[in-house]
């Protein structure tokens, strides 16, 4: 299975990707633990994921 | 047959989903909230979709697109209808009252001075939840006096209009635990116990989940509030107390990430297998929304 490897916005570290990636998938930097939503597939691009909204939820 | 899955965040849930729909080789569209456009007089545009899986984070956004799409004759899952009535807990606490279903007592009051006078009667403590919301947020377990005074003031003084609608829920003394129950169609899958030192259970908020052993008592009582509200795929919250199993909430995009290991069973194939049926036509019709209203 091939690594991707993206960098956190947050504090630059790198963030690892194994097997498919898709559009709007949130991911935790494995560093400094923000939350981060892929805004980009090619290359693999971060940016920090939106805060939660007032009607968020199941 | 090709499968329109509504999305917000794709998280945990959302790749298990289209996993399992790749695996059976079925078409799918995945359609971004932050990206769809609707024209309200397009409908065509979407007729290649047999049946929409709503999984929106936002509850705003998801009963916005249920209704054009139930609108545009496209079956959803799940219904406009269902999402409706599981995202405010005042609708919730009427369906499952209309239609008989154990739950712990309810007042809604529109004041601080109303809403104090309906805490006292209930007696403390009382769970103060916002009308709309998840995840636990913004819940208080009031216990006296001063406090429910202190947190109406502040609800009404800083929140907007919506927390102005105070939903009181008697507090129920649990055994450490609670019970989230799976429901799709006419059956509870599988459940859950959520434990936690903290009175809020919700895995989002920490709690421990272990696998919870479906009995005849526990399906029937999720499976009727699962119709109370429309049917469809539901996550129901159960509290054990000394009047029996009570429903404390139904929810509609229901979350399952952790509840997969411990119940051994696969979620997001009896998700599709749901959807996959509605897809061609074979869906209960709505028990409760359908029947006459009688009375509380």
């Amino acid at each position: 299975m091939s690594t991707q490897v993206a960098t956190c916005p947050e504090c630059a570290a790198d963030v690892p990707f194994e097997g498919d990636v898709l559009l709007h998938e949130i991911v935790q930097c494995p560093e400094c633990g923000v939350e981060l939503e892929v805004v980009g597939l090619d290359p693999i691009a971060l940016d920090l994921a939106p805060e939660v909204e007032e009607d968020w939820g199941e | 047959m090709r499968i329109g899955i509504l999305i917000g965040r794709v998280r945990v849930e959302e790749k298990l989903l289209i996993a399992e729909i790749e695996r059976r080789g079925i078409d799918y569209e995945l359609i971004y909230d932050n990206d769809v456009v609707f024209d309200l007089e397009q409908g065509e545009r979407w007729r290649h979709i047999d049946v929409i899986l709503e999984r929106c984070i936002s509850h705003s956004r998801a009963l916005a697109a249920l209704a054009v799409f139930e609108r545009f004759g496209i079956p959803c899952v799940n219904r406009l209808e269902v999402g409706r009535l599981c995202g405010d807990k005042i609708l919730t606490s009427l369906a499952l009252a209309r239609a008989g279903v154990p739950q712990p007592r309810v007042r809604v009051a529109f004041t601080p001075e109303s809403a104090l006078r309906a805490i006292e009667e209930l007696g403390y403590p009382v769970v103060l939840k916002p009308a709309t919301g998840s995840w636990g947020r913004l819940m208080a377990r009031v216990t006296d006096r001063y406090t429910a005074e202190a947190i109406l003031e502040h609800k009404s003084t800083l929140g907007g209009v919506q927390h102005s609608i105070f939903y009181i829920q008697e507090y129920v003394e649990k055994p450490g635990r609670d019970i989230r129950a799976f429901v799709v169609g006419d059956e509870t899958i599988c459940a859950i116990e959520r434990r936690s030192e903290h009175w809020i259970t919700n895995t989002a908020r920490g709690g421990r989940a272990a696998n919870f052993p479906v009995t005849d008592e526990l399906n029937a009582i999720c499976v009727q509030a699962a119709h109370a509200v429309g049917g469809g795929v539901l996550a129901v919250d159960i509290f054990e107390s000394e009047r029996g199993l009570l429903v404390n909430e139904v929810n509609y995009t229901m979350e399952f990430r952790n509840s997969i290991a411990p119940t051994g069973v696969d979620i997001p194939a009896r998700i599709v297998d749901y959807v996959v049926r509605v897809a061609e036509g074979d869906r209960e019709p709505l028990p409760a929304l359908s029947a006459e209203v009688r009375p509380c």
